[in-house]
């Protein structure tokens, strides 16, 4: 991707058009992040191009000042494919929520993970259906209670780590929408990645499942029900750094543990994010409260052929192999006869 | 080969071969077609296979077929009736029976002819000429499948391989019967197994020993003559419709200087689309082979916002599934053209047979008021020249287009005299280059309505389509009532206007009569056919047949209003007389319409104009 001097900042970013997400909806501040982390790249505005299928995050699009298409629902990762192969140049976001991407779109969220096509997903992740008011998504909690489960669901729920990684993913992190200053760095990062990046952000609906994620954003307890990863970092986390995860090998799971008596930090695992084995990663975005703290940063981040420049590498090298140069030598080409 | 003095000479002629599906019909019936068509004949073939790739060996089911019809002169379709069949088994016999003339020839493979073979043919008898009554044709029991074994004996292969190559030893009588050369066939053994120097002695060998029993057969073995006739100059090529749909596109997008995209998923009978396209990479296509129909479209217009010659290709069922992808290329008001190889429905329907009961699909299938331009090729060699169009006007007109064709012309296939690129129009698109002062991405031109095509990447046009009925000026979201109405006015008239950009629609015979025989698409070469054949009795019949289907064409209700009476002749329960009841009311339409999964025949349209005529 060309860099160019410009020097471009959040609100070149901003378009002309109204913001309707609901007052104290977690959107408005992911946004935010991402129009603050875009200008780092250093990448000219006309060569972004956000895509999106439906529902409240898939609004997205509208309010930025860039190349955007709101697309149909489940829809975006197989139009924004699209864009990314024809159009290798351009930076792709597909802008989704838990509906539009683990339900009517699993189909192509798997497949666009699969094939590696570069481009950066944003999945906000609330647990329920907002747009059309308050059903239970794939997200959504064992027995949530929304309203198309007054009783309680009696569904399991995807959890996006574990789908990316089960779809050979090589990019997965999490954030949550009232950590900007995370969101932002994450951002870069997974913009940065050549592939398919899945970037989760828990997100808050304040009308339709508020304080889904409270337990994590509570000020009191945050740091010690959540772990921020990074890369060549040991996994201590807590308010007072006391805290730790190690790998308990018998049992084949994380395991957390206190520093201090039994443990120090050198018992501790390092993250490795570029570790193309995904078991530690499964583990670690795996992590629920109040069992493990929910891991957020960027979890797993593995270099990888992608699938746009493969396609155009093939399309390049049998064109410079081929005899047949334009229409006309390959309506000849086989058998012909003359009369 | 010299030629045979007592040999009949005819103006055309049909065959059919028919076996198992794993005996090699189809490539024995290409092999006999590619010779008729080097020699100068012109033909017309018709491949009839199952749906299974490997069906129960010996049944009815897996039957395949390959009809071919070679002719002195234009030849339209693979004809109805075969003068030859071959029956490489007992099935094969039991399904094409129907389809030989009164005295026509029958060849069998003798030998496929046990207790076993025609029990599960359906025999119930040991004698199926008699149980059958098929004493009416010639028939000639050759032991195909042992002379095959003998004449390979010395050669050190497997049965099973000597077996595989009976088909050869059918195609090297039929040489005989057509005094063809060999010569083109064996070339063909040349190249194909270039490294396997047994398989092509072993082919030729058989090839030679079918060719040897004919003649020495002579006493029973009919002699014809199909002499070549008067045909264009030029160069020649075989071609089905699935690869002139394929090459088609690849000649919009050099016309118009972009790169194509295919964003498709496998169907049976548009598959060979994709994997057409997906062999040239050599001119920069970009093929992308979708998780489902869905993303086959999608894909394609993500390609086409990202400023590619996008399509999709599909059969009735994708097209369903593609229908809600259909109507965001409508609102985006982006160029896109989706390929619907129609075949027999509903649901999964019959895969391999024909049909074109999509029409009301293509036309009104979406939610909304949802407009698209809806054209059909008419024959296997001008599906080149409709995808072609179909493409241009996608981009020039920046809408999407349904471009319809079938089972039939799919997989049929004729000589095509192949044109040069320098008699097709060039393509203009209508890309905004950079920005200029007073732009809008739903500005329109005044002549077209079509907007401008402001392509990703170019600075200064960044701006957003979407699925949300759109500002009919700055295309931003509006839920204003009569902004609603007029762009919903707006998206009908733009399509209405490719009419003052499409030929007018002509009439086959005299413009005036006593019955208009009315049809469009694949239908062609039968229809043709058969009102030519009443023209030339005198009787005042014409034809006037629709590739331009949405909008039509502007002098429809002129051309329809010089007979005293029209009928409507569909592969289907009468979908286009009911759109043109809609469209033009001031006629009456007849009917006449067959949905058997096959094509019409000859016969039955002759006889059925000629009742017409006569009420």
């Amino acid at each position: 991707m060309a860099e160019n001097q410009t020097i471009l900042t959040a609100k070149d970013f901003k378009s002309d058009q109204e913001v309707r997400w609901c007052p104290g909806c977690g959107d408005h501040a992911i946004m935010n992040a991402i129009q603050r982390a875009l200008p780092e790249l250093k990448i000219p505005k006309e060569k972004f191009a956000f895509i999106s299928g439906i529902g409240c995050s898939s609004r997205f699009p509208y309010y930025m000042n860039t190349y955007g298409f709101h697309s149909i629902h489940g829809r975006a990762p197989a139009i924004a494919s699209g864009v990314k192969v024809t159009n290798p140049e351009l930076s792709v976001w597909q802008i989704t929520g838990d509906g539009d991407a683990l339900a009517i779109g699993g189909n192509h969220f798997i497949h666009v993970v699969r094939r590696n096509v570069d481009i950066n997903i944003v999945l906000f992740n609330n647990e329920i259906y907002g747009l059309t008011k308050g059903q239970y998504s794939p997200t959504s909690k064992f027995g949530a209670i929304t309203k198309t489960s007054p009783y309680g669901t009696v569904e399991h729920p995807f959890h996006p780590g574990e789908l990316v990684i089960g779809a050979q993913g090589k990019f997965f992190a999490r954030s949550i929408d009232n950590n900007l200053k995370l969101s932002q760095e994450i951002f870069v990062e997974a913009a940065r990645h050549k592939g398919a990046s899945v970037v989760e952000v828990l997100q808050n609906c304040v009308i339709y499942n508020d304080k889904t994620h409270a337990a994590l954003t509570d000020r009191e307890h945050k740091e010690d029900r959540t772990i921020i990863l990074k890369h060549g970092e040991p996994m201590i986390f807590g308010k007072n750094k006391d805290k730790g995860l190690i790998l308990d090998a018998e049992n084949m799971r994380l395991k957390v543990v206190e520093l201090g008596k039994e443990y120090s930090e050198k018992d501790i695992l390092v993250h490795n994010a570029e570790n193309e084995n995904p078991g530690i990663h499964l583990m670690l975005a795996n992590m629920r409260y109040p069992d493990y703290p929910v891991a957020f940063g960027v979890i797993r981040n593995v270099k990888a052929r992608t699938y746009d420049q493969s396609v155009q590498e093939q399309v390049d090298m049998v064109k410079s192999k081929s005899s047949i140069k334009n229409v006309d030598d390959l309506l000849r080409s086989g058998t012909t006869w003359e009369i | 080969m010299s030629k045979k003095a007592d040999a009949i000479e005819k103006e055309d002629v049909v065959i059919r071969f028919s076996g198992d599906s794993g005996d090699g019909m189809q490539l024995t019936g290409t092999l006999f077609s590619d010779t008729s068509a080097f020699i100068g004949n012109d033909l017309s073939t018709f491949p009839d296979y199952p749906a299974e790739i490997r069906a129960p060996q010996g049944t009815i089911g897996g039957v395949s077929g390959f009809q071919v019809h070679v002719g002195k002169t234009k030849v339209k379709t693979p004809g109805d009736y075969a003068d030859i069949l071959i029956a490489m088994n007992p099935a094969a016999l039991k399904a094409n029976e129907k389809w030989v003339k009164d005295g026509g020839t029958i060849i069998l493979d003798e030998d496929s002819f046990d207790e076993k073979g025609l029990t599960k043919a359906g025999f119930k008898t040991d004698d199926p000429i008699k149980e059958d009554k098929l004493d009416r044709f010639n028939i000639i029991k050759a032991p195909i499948s042992s002379l095959t074994k003998e004449a390979l004996k010395d050669m050190g292969l497997d049965p099973k391989s000597i077996l595989r190559s009976k088909n050869m030893f059918a195609l090297g009588m039929v040489y005989w019967i057509f005094d063809r050369p060999l010569s083109y066939t064996e070339d063909f053994f040349e190249t194909k197994f270039k490294k396997k120097p047994l398989v092509i002695e072993a082919n030729k060998k058989v090839l030679h020993a079918g060719y040897n029993y004919a003649e020495t057969m002579e006493h029973m073995t009919p002699s014809y003559m199909v002499s070549p006739g008067k045909i264009d100059k030029g160069i020649y090529r075989n071609i089905n419709g699935n690869i002139a749909t394929a090459w088609g596109f690849l000649a919009a997008a050099e016309k118009a200087n972009l790169e194509l995209f295919c964003g498709s998923y496998p169907i049976t009978p548009a598959t060979e689309i994709l994997q057409e396209l997906s062999k040239q990479k050599n001119l920069g296509v970009k093929t992308f082979q979708a998780e489902d129909e869905i993303a086959g479209i999608c894909t394609s217009i993500g390609a086409s916002f990202a400023g590619n010659l996008a399509i999709t290709t599909t059969s009735g069922p994708g097209l369903a599934l593609k229908s809600e992808a259909i109507g965001l290329a409508v609102m985006t008001e982006l160029p896109l053209v989706v390929v619907d190889v129609q075949r027999g429905g509903p649901s999964t329907g019959l895969p391999t047979k024909t049909e074109q009961s999509d029409l009301m699909q293509a036309l009104y299938g979406r939610n909304g008021e949802s407009p698209v331009v809806v054209i059909a090729a008419s024959s296997p060699s001008n599906c080149f020249q409709y995808a072609f169009t179909a493409a241009k006007i996608a981009i020039e007109h920046m809408t999407p287009v349904i471009l319809l064709s079938d089972g039939f012309i799919a997989n049929g296939s004729v000589p095509w005299k192949i044109p040069s690129m320098a008699e097709y129009p060039t393509i203009k698109p209508p890309i905004m280059t950079e920005e200029t002062k007073d732009w809008n991405p739903y500005a329109r031109d005044a002549e077209k309505l079509a907007r401008k095509w402001a392509i990703p990447g170019t600075k200064g046009l960044e701006h957003r389509v979407g699925g949300l009925e759109k500002d009919e000026l700055k295309g931003s979201v509006s839920h204003d009532p009569l902004n609603h109405q007029k762009m919903v006015n707006i998206r009908e008239e733009k399509v209405q206007r490719v009419n003052k950009f499409i030929p007018k629609l002509e009439v086959e015979g005299k413009d005036s009569g006593d019955l208009l025989v009315v049809g469009w698409g694949g239908t062609y070469g039968h229809l043709s056919t058969a009102v030519s054949q009443l023209q030339a009795e005198g009787k005042k019949i014409s034809l006037a047949h629709f590739n331009y289907i949405k909008p039509l064409p502007e002098n429809t209700a002129e051309v329809f209003s010089k007979f005293n009476k029209i009928v409507v002749c569909e592969i289907n329960m009468g979908q286009f007389a009911n759109y043109l009841r809609m469209t033009k009311p001031d006629f009456t339409y007849l009917q006449y319409n067959k949905v058997q999964g096959l094509p019409f025949t000859i016969v039955e349209l002759v006889e059925h104009f000629q009742k017409l005529l006569e009420e």
